[in-house]
């Protein structure tokens, strides 16, 4: 039977086959953070045994990280705590740690492929399930729990049963004004948070080909808000364009060698899926979500259903986020006002993001009622921010460039929204108390919340910034 | 190193009738900062049991004495959100054995049955008669048992069956631990890690 690009690369890793069970799956990549890791470390520790490949393990410090004045010690005790911990298991198991500081320092999914370590055809692992990101490459990137981190810090593998597959396709051109994230949550507000469980998706068509690497990245990323175990785009010249260079990519001949090899990796035309969508990029707008899942969005020039338009065992829950988010139902979106504006996070604090918001505030100011953090996904996006002169451009509109980490996206450090608070967020989860007790979030791209930052309300961004 | 095994139990349950009920609820990024996998359970759904001065909310479910017992009920799409096995380890550090709803998120699943919490998966008239039994009787008894994969009713005598992956089964049944069976499988794997280069 003809493969998908997703059987090629999974079944190439199948150690082995446990009939009735899972697949004994090799995990070539693994990264970790200091979250969803000690637990792990101390497994082993208490296992008596070792890393089992530390030359195919990463760490960084990112989800619990302070984004002001990280060259001082952490204040919060426990989150130091977690840090230190990380630190010390990274050098008793010899573990590659890019801790607080290190110029390769940043959001672990922002820096895996910044750096080349993400490559076509991989097995990649994180304890955090934005891992799917990684898919943009051609590689099968999926996030796991503690105890398979364990798994794969003992073993180098994990057990898994074989996810189902779906693809989605975007096909047309992308209206100006619309991006990446606009695609995204397009395609979850059709799909729904849990129509993609089960499955792993390849996105395929000419507007998902037409996105940048980091826009790829964006799409993958949110693959797990459809409940999907990942996403993945097939590689391209775009993709060895991209790695060509990379400090942790084949260098040379081995380069040309490797990338020979990723030409092979694609769906064969006749090979088949579990479930397929398609969608008219024509038919996508800037988007903006009202409630309190990543499906819960619209066109950010449309309104909020109504509860008899939506299913009824989905009515509860619109209620439910509707008293949560302080809206009524079909109520319009353009005019709310808003008090922060979040832009960050492994769904879009990239340079391109970074670059896009520059564009738009460029010789403007924010709005007084507004506080904007904009927080880059890594220490090299922040040179680079700094390098293109966009750090400036961005102090000159009123805004501040904070330090790397993941910050307001799972508020676990003191980047909280406040209670009751509106925030436009470029992160990928909107639940109830994500970005702080009682925050609410409405998630857009970058450029619509550079947009709502300098309109103090939300605005359509093709009305605001010169595109 | 083995895990507690399990076989079966007689229960109450408590019943949350909530769709998408999120990992970000069930234990908020927040807490997560502890470095062992124990103590999550009293920061379970923390910021519906309990308001912004920590004191608790009459109406949660968890604070009301009528309700009780090994069995979580949940509506669909339970466990959705972020990779943390925190959830998983919060609502059986909270007394929990069995979650039922009837649908999962995936990672969340394989989280629960790693650390012999049973998610029991059934039908939508299934789950909808479950939540009228308990809403009828608080102290109404259920039964489940795995190795029949059987969740019954003890009022009506119904039984639901559930599936569950025949491996997992195994593991839950005698409390082994996917570790030590991949740790066995070393000589595999480095003749894998050969032909793979
Ligand atoms: S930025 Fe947000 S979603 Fe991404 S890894 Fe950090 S916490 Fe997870």
């Amino acid at each position: 039977m003809s493969k998908t690009l997703f059987d090629k690369i999974w079944d190439s890793h199948v150690v082995k086959h446990i009939a009735n069970g899972p697949d004994v799956l090799y995990i070539d990549k693994h990264l970790v953070h200091e979250v969803t890791s000690p637990q792990a470390f101390a497994g082993l520790e208490k296992r008596g045994i070792k890393v089992s490949r530390p030359q195919n393990t990463i760490a960084t410090a990112d989800h619990n990280v302070p984004t002001i004045d990280q060259h001082l010690p952490i204040k919060d005790q426990l989150s130091k705590f977690q840090v230190d911990k990380l630190t010390e298991y990274c050098e008793k198991f010899g573990v590659t740690l890019y801790g607080l500081n290190h110029p390769y320092q940043g959001i672990v999914h922002v820096i895996g492929p910044q750096l080349g370590h993400t490559q076509p055809g991989m097995t990649i692992v994180c304890g955090d399930s934005h891992t799917s990101t990684h898919g943009a490459f051609g590689a099968i990137a999926f996030g796991i729990g503690t105890s398979e981190v364990e798994m794969v810090l003992a073993t180098q593998c994990i057990m898994q049963p074989k996810p189902k597959r779906m693809k989605i396709s975007v096909d047309g051109d992308l209206t100006s004004g619309v991006t990446a994230k606009d695609v995204v949550l397009y395609i979850i507000s059709k799909v729904s948070t849990s129509g993609g469980t089960g499955y792993f998706i390849e996105f395929t068509g000419s507007a998902i080909r037409s996105l940048s690497m980091e826009g790829r990245m964006t799409v993958c990323n949110m693959s797990i808000e459809m409940g999907a175990r990942g996403g993945m785009i097939a590689p391209d010249e775009k993709t060895f364009a991209y790695l060509k260079g990379k400090e942790f990519a084949p260098q040379g001949d081995d380069f040309n060698k490797a990338v020979e090899n990723w030409r092979q990796l694609h769906t064969e035309p006749d090979a088949l899926f579990d479930k397929e969508y398609n969608f008219d990029a024509a038919d996508i707008e800037p988007m903006i979500t009202y409630g309190t899942n990543p499906g819960m969005g619209v066109k950010i020039t449309g309104r909020i259903p109504s509860i008899g338009e939506v299913k009824d065992s989905e009515r509860n829950s619109l209620e439910q986020s509707l008293t949560y988010m302080g809206f009524q139902a079909e109520d319009e979106l353009i005019g709310k006002s808003v008090d922060y504006v979040f832009v960050g996070s492994c769904t879009n604090g990239r340079i391109e993001d970074l670059r896009e918001v520059a564009r738009a505030v460029k010789g403007k100011r924010k709005a007084d009622n507004i506080t904007a953090w904009i927080v880059p996904g890594s220490k090299q996006v922040e040179e680079q921010a700094n390098k293109e002169g966009i750090t400036k451009i961005l102090e000159e509109a009123g805004f501040k460039l904070r330090q790397p980490g993941c910050s307001a996206c799972l508020a676990m450090n003191e980047d909280k929204i406040p209670a009751g608070k509106y925030a436009v967020s470029t992160s990928n989860r909107n639940f109830e108390g994500r970005q702080g007790p009682g925050a609410r979030t409405m998630l857009a791209s970058p450029l619509t919340a550079a947009a709502v930052a300098i309109s103090g309300k939300i605005v359509d961004p093709r009305d605001v910034v010169g595109l | 190193m083995s895990r507690e095994k399990f076989i079966s139990i007689v229960s109450t349950a408590v019943p949350l009738p909530m769709e998408n009920v999120d990992t970000d609820q069930i234990i908020p990024a927040r807490f997560l900062k502890a470095t062992s996998r124990e103590g999550f359970g009293d920061n379970l759904f923390r910021d519906w049991r309990y308001d912004s001065n920590n004191q608790p909310k009459p109406d949660f479910v968890l604070n009301n004495p009528k309700y009780s017992g090994e069995i979580l009920v949940g509506g669909k799409n339970f466990g959705s959100g972020s990779s943390r096995e925190h959830a998983a380890w919060a609502i059986y550090d909270h007394g929990f054995k069995v979650v039922v709803s009837s649908f999962f998120a995936d990672i969340f699943k394989n989280n629960a049955l790693n650390n012999g919490l049973l998610p029991i998966q059934i039908g939508e008239d299934e789950l909808e008669q479950i939540f009228d039994t308990i809403n009828r009787d608080n102290r109404a008894q259920f039964e489940v048992n795995l190795a029949a994969q059987e969740l019954r009713i003890l009022s009506t005598g119904k039984a639901i069956s559930f599936d569950i992956n025949p491996y997992k089964k195994e593991c839950m049944l005698n409390g082994y631990d996917d570790i030590d069976y991949l740790l066995n499988l070393k000589l595999e794997i480095e003749a894998f890690e050969v032909s793979h280069r």
